[in-house]
């Protein structure tokens, strides 16, 4: 093997090696796609860096009955229209409105409900 | 000589390059999750305009969030209307049993400037020294304080922030279980 091959393949891997070499998502963000684009919707992303700048966690995960595991909350466009779950805020007065579908469906196609990871870590259970 | 140095120079930049293109926030177009073609990408708050003006940290969002509200960056509502008053506890729990690790502290307080009571009690942790059957293995399968560091809040490659009581720290644990000071 020559020099520069050795030198391409120490980078490369190096590069795999890295934590955060890849291109993610920042860190927390919750892909929502339970339902969305079975119903030909594009999925949720819901950015938890966002919504913890203006709420504390409690707001919605002790007030709001929000579950910790995403995709076992059951949140349908219908709930969320009569003040539940998102539409606790999502409801034109202290947010957008669901009028603004592309705000929150805002995922690319194919994506799975989960958490992702960040820079450093690849989200609990993949750690 | 030279090229070996030169080999080497160029490996180290090509192992530290992507270690410090990592230190930047992700654009939403790029985040491989939004979609760039869909509206909302250029319209949605960029991460880097809300997160580089925040305490630094070193891992998830590169924010420091108890550091944030300390210094007054960032008031998050405790409430839906933000009205209700928050309550706040400094007492911190030691856990010893770590085998090789240092112990644990526990600190209420930075705990209870980001969240109410009633997150973690009864439900998750119930309020009584050594009632608690914590380990590792539970935290890296997302249960107990996995269910948010490693998902939200600080990741688990960050082992000493828990991990944090030193040789000589004056603890002294009074049973097998936890130490709560300051009560």
């Amino acid at each position: 093997m020559s020099k520069m091959n050795r030198i391409v393949l120490l980078a490369a891997l190096g590069a795999l090696l890295t934590p955060g070499s890849a291109i993610r998502s920042e860190y927390a963000d919750v892909i929502i796609n339970e339902k969305a684009e079975a119903e030909e919707m594009s999925p949720v992303i819901f950015s938890h860096w966002f919504h913890r700048i203006r709420y504390q966690c409690s707001v919605c995960h002790v007030d709001l009955g929000i579950k910790m595991k995403a995709g076992s909350n059951g949140i349908t466009m219908d709930k969320i229209s009569k003040g539940e779950f998102c539409g606790a805020c999502h409801n034109g007065d202290i947010a957008w409105t669901v009028e603004s579908c592309d705000l929150c469906h805002s995922g690319m196609s194919g994506l799975e409900t989960g958490i992702k990871g960040s820079h450093q870590t690849t989200g609990p259970g993949n750690y | 000589m030279l090229s070996i140095h030169r080999s080497l120079c160029l490996i180290a930049i090509c192992i530290a390059a992507p270690m410090l293109l990592a230190e930047d926030w992700k654009s939403l177009e790029d985040d491989g999750l939004h979609d760039p073609n869909n509206p909302a990408a250029k319209v949605l708050q960029q991460p880097e305009e809300a997160l580089s003006v925040l305490a630094p940290d070193t891992a998830g969002n590169k924010v420091d969030w108890v550091q944030a509200i300390r210094l007054g960056q960032i008031a998050p509502r405790g409430s839906v209307d933000g009205a209700g008053t928050q309550e706040f506890r400094d007492t911190e729990i030691i856990m010893p049993n770590t085998l090789s690790s240092p112990p644990v502290t526990f600190p209420h307080r930075a705990h209870t400037e980001w969240m109410s009571c009633a997150m973690c009690h009864e439900s998750l942790f119930v309020s009584k020294t050594d009632a608690n059957d914590i380990n590792m293995a539970k935290i890296l399968e997302g249960e107990a304080c996995g269910l948010c560091h490693g998902a939200v809040s600080f990741p688990l490659t960050e082992c000493n922030r828990c991990h944090n009581v030193g040789p000589d720290d004056p603890v002294t644990p009074v049973s097998s279980g936890a130490r709560i000071p300051d009560q």
